[in-house]
């Protein structure tokens, strides 16, 4: 076997073009870096001394070069012979890998979590071991959280009709199938917002179970609203025409992305909402 | 900024822009080579490791004489080490392996282009270089951040760490780990989908995938340190209690989070190493590499067992005798694997005529001193005895075994095997081996005394010490006063590299040296591989 592993010599010379997209210089990478550099310092500075508008021009900034960046790639796209068959497939595995990493984020805040849920005598000696932790009302899950799962299951389903739709050709209904997914989407954040305002603990200083379950909602509501952002645009695009049956990856990333989101959440009903409920629960 | 953009319309021919090499501007702040970006990594390592250089050789001479005073405040002292800690990890090792000699040599190695995701690429650089920023700030604000480099709290809560100084320390982590993760998914991409006809997973450079099996580690480690230092922002400044425990949290939940990302991290660091030095090996002893798949395997063995032993770092914070049981045996299965790859090494040195230019001696003394940091960990990895050595001088002694010496010979030697690759130049080989026979004696007496120091029970992170430990440390800073005049010496190197006129040839290590990177003239055209090469 190793006599016949990677040798230079045994290289044949072809005079076949690299299928592959090599793009052009581009700036937007160093400006994405420094607006989420320019971000955090605005976080720190909003935090230590109420200064607001470094993280203000931080955030507008990340949000310009997203866009920008978003617009070169799809113009890249739409041209003819730069996106071949491999690239198209590099690209499913740069989002295919980007899903997984935020699955271990999500990972570190379930951990967060089953750490007490399973363990609660770690909360220490100064805390009965029962979780959720005495005095505690949770929010009742049967309530909005079950709505929320169904909105979301919905959404789920309503992206997949417009993906068929799409394999169909049948442009018109990818529009229906993702207008309504878009409103799902909002739906649900509209929920999950009255839900926080009239939450029956506070986030400040209220704790370890208020700390676990505004994390971990919290992210996953993030999620939601990039998820959301992600369905405009490709619903932006579905109207302009831009997605054929056999192209339309920037597409099949949203619905990956959304079902994603949609599955983090069931885990968050689950083991957050319903096992983690008080025998008082608010209404 | 506008004037930048692409216009792929004009500039995606094939040969359009093969030969073109861009002004300064658009070749260093917007570049998409992956030669340039590879580049741009080195470059930050270098300011890195000189940064963190200087830190440690400020803390020697602090340590070299008992009650010293070149470091006057215990939070100063503090800062220092912290600094050192992340700079050396995230800011050089890091940099130089993978984002460096990963960059540079991957896609050359398995026949493509260019990386997967050009622009991506060049946004993970930019990301870790404004995360140095924020270390620095870390560094120098107010009384600077003092929790050391695992960042445990309480000592870095909102009351023992009031200042703003450790909240950019730990956004530094956050803005290092988006490069590296960003960095993750491109070179998992690219050499899954990028590697050239006949070029089969089982026929790849040991280099690829060592950086494979970094990526994979990478991928999905660093969410999970995201995820903790995220808490300990909130914690700090936005009234959660995750680690407190007033409020309920648990503060060692943060050290399972943190170490279920470093113990990983450790295989981050070594691992590209490994294959650096597997080519170094080979290429001097004129001998295909013994055993390449087992050495493969062993790799990715390495990193799935490497996901499931971080608790081994945390024997004195009070864990259940059963998980110390559990991470103990773990732990030692780790040896098997990396008995594998040492004693192929020694196999393929076996019968081969071997050539003692200077890649060879810093990979040789890679394994000789790599052995000694494995062997000192076998005895850590014992929950007992670690309870006795954890938080003194010998633990210290381990991991500067691995890391200093094990990880950093891993740079100098790709740095000697493939700077004349890159920059088309060739190092003066006297005064590469006057380089490394320095920094070999340098830092053996710098660390191996301080095996002697942990074992008498001089505890680790202290600004001073008692009068009993102060021969041994004089002698550690000693040393480390030779390893420092030794970079002189690879300036001098450097130097001379860049102000040679020698031409080099494509291949100029002769027959030993097979890789693809062998194929393409030297220093290595701008783009590479524009037309697919086929491997029988």
């Amino acid at each position: 076997m190793s006599g016949t592993v990677h040798t230079a010599t045994d290289q044949i010379k072809s005079t076949v073009p690299h299928p592959y997209h090599l793009v052009t210089p581009s700036i937007w990478p160093l400006c994405g870096a420094v607006s989420f550099m320019l971000t955090f310092t605005g976080i720190i500075l909003a935090a230590h001394f109420h200064i607001y508008y470094v993280l203000a021009a931080g955030f507008i900034c990340a949000l310009a070069t997203g866009f920008v960046w978003w617009r070169d790639m799809i113009r890249e796209a739409r041209t003819p012979g730069l996106h071949k068959l491999v690239t198209q497939i590099g690209q499913r595995y740069g989002m295919a890998l980007f899903i997984s990493s935020e699955v271990m984020f999500f990972v570190s805040f379930f951990w967060n979590y089953f750490n007490y849920f399973f363990f609660p005598d770690k909360m220490g000696t100064a805390f009965a071991p029962v979780w959720p932790p005495m005095g505690i009302t949770t929010i009742d899950p049967f309530a909005i959280p079950l709505f929320n799962t169904m909105v979301l299951l919905l959404s789920g389903t309503t992206i997949t009709w417009a993906h068929h739709c799409l394999l169909e050709d049948d442009q018109k209904g990818l529009v229906r199938g993702l207008a309504v997914t878009v409103v799902l989407g909002l739906m649900f954040l509209c929920g999950q917002a009255w839900e926080y305002t009239h939450s029956p603990f506070p986030f400040y200083h209220g704790g370890i179970f208020a700390s676990s379950f505004f994390i971990a909602t919290g992210f996953h509501g993030v999620h939601v609203i990039i998820g959301t952002i992600f369905l405009i645009v490709c619903l932006f695009r579905a109207r302009a025409g831009q997605f054929t049956p056999k192209r339309h990856f920037g597409f099949e990333a949203a619905a990956w992305y959304w079902h994603f989101v949609d599955v983090v959440w069931l885990f968050l009903f689950v083991c957050i909402y319903f096992l983690g409920r008080s025998a008082i629960v608010a209404g | 900024m506008s004037s930048t953009t692409q216009d792929p319309h004009a500039e995606h021919g094939h040969d359009a822009h093969a030969h073109a090499k861009p002004g300064f501007v658009r070749r260093w702040l917007m570049s998409t080579n992956h030669k340039d970006i590879g580049t741009l990594y080195i470059t930050m390592a270098f300011i890195g490791a000189c940064t963190g250089g200087t830190l440690s050789e400020i803390m020697r001479q602090q340590l070299m004489y008992p009650h010293n005073d070149v470091i006057t405040s215990g939070a100063a002292w503090n800062a220092i080490i912290t600094a050192h800690g992340l700079i050396m990890i995230f800011w050089f090792v890091m940099p130089a392996l993978i984002g460096g000699f990963g960059n540079w040599m991957v896609p050359m190695m398995i026949g493509a282009p260019d990386m997967a995701f050009p622009r991506l690429n060049n946004m993970s650089f930019w990301f870790l270089a404004c995360g140095f920023i924020f270390v620095m700030l870390g560094l120098t604000l107010g009384t600077g951040t003092g929790a050391g480099w695992t960042l445990y709290p309480p000592l870095d809560n909102s009351q023992y760490s009031p200042g703003i100084a450790t909240d950019f320390s730990l956004f530094s982590l956050h803005l290092a780990g988006i490069s590296s993760l960003l960095g993750a998914i491109n070179f998992i991409a690219t050499i899954l989908n990028m590697r050239a006809p006949g070029m089969t997973m089982h026929k790849m450079p040991l280099f690829c995938w060592a950086i494979l099996v970094t990526a994979f580690l990478l991928l999905l480690a660093i969410p999970v340190l995201a995820g903790a230092v995220t808490m300990l922002i909130m914690d700090r400044n936005f009234g959660t209690s995750f680690f407190e425990p007033s409020g309920g949290g648990d503060p060692v939940l943060f050290q399972h989070l943190f170490w279920f990302f470093g113990h990983p991290e450790v295989y981050i660091m070594i691992l590209p190493a490994f294959g650096i030095i597997s080519h170094v090996v080979s290429t001097f002893s004129r001998k295909p590499i013994f055993g390449y798949l087992g050495m493969a395997y062993a790799m990715v063995v390495i990193g799935f067992v490497g996901f499931v032993v971080w608790a081994h770092h945390m024997f004195v914070s009070a864990i259940s005798d059963n998980s110390r049981v559990y991470f103990e045996v773990a732990t030692l299965v780790i040896a098997v694997p990396t008995g594998i790859k040492v004693f192929s090494w020694i196999a393929t040195m076996w019968g081969g005529s071997i050539e003692f230019k200077t890649p060879m001696l810093w990979a040789i003394g890679f394994i000789f001193l790599f052995v000694i940091g494995g062997a000192t960990g076998v005895v850590l990895a014992n929950a007992g005895l670690d309870q006795e050595l954890h938080n003194d001088y010998f633990l210290v002694a381990h991991f500067h075994y691995v890391l200093s010496m094990g990880a950093t010979f891993g740079v100098f030697a790709g740095f000697y095997y493939w700077i004349g690759k890159m920059s088309g130049h060739q190092y003066p080989e006297f005064w590469g081996k006057v380089h490394f026979w320095s920094f070999f004696i340098g830092v053996n007496l710098t660390f191996f005394p301080q095996h002697f120091l942990g074992l008498a029970g001089m505890p680790r992170r202290y600004p001073d010490y008692a009068d009993a430990f102060a021969g041994w440390n004089f002698v550690s800073s000693v040393g480390s006063i030779i390893s420092g005049l030794s970079t002189f010496v690879f300036f001098y190197v450097l130097w001379r590299i860049f102000s040679s006129k020698e031409v080099l040839a494509d291949n100029y290590w002769g027959e030993g040296a097979t890789t693809l990177e062998w194929a393409v003239p030297s220093p290595a055209p701008h783009h590479t591989f524009e037309d697919v090469p086929v491997i029988r």
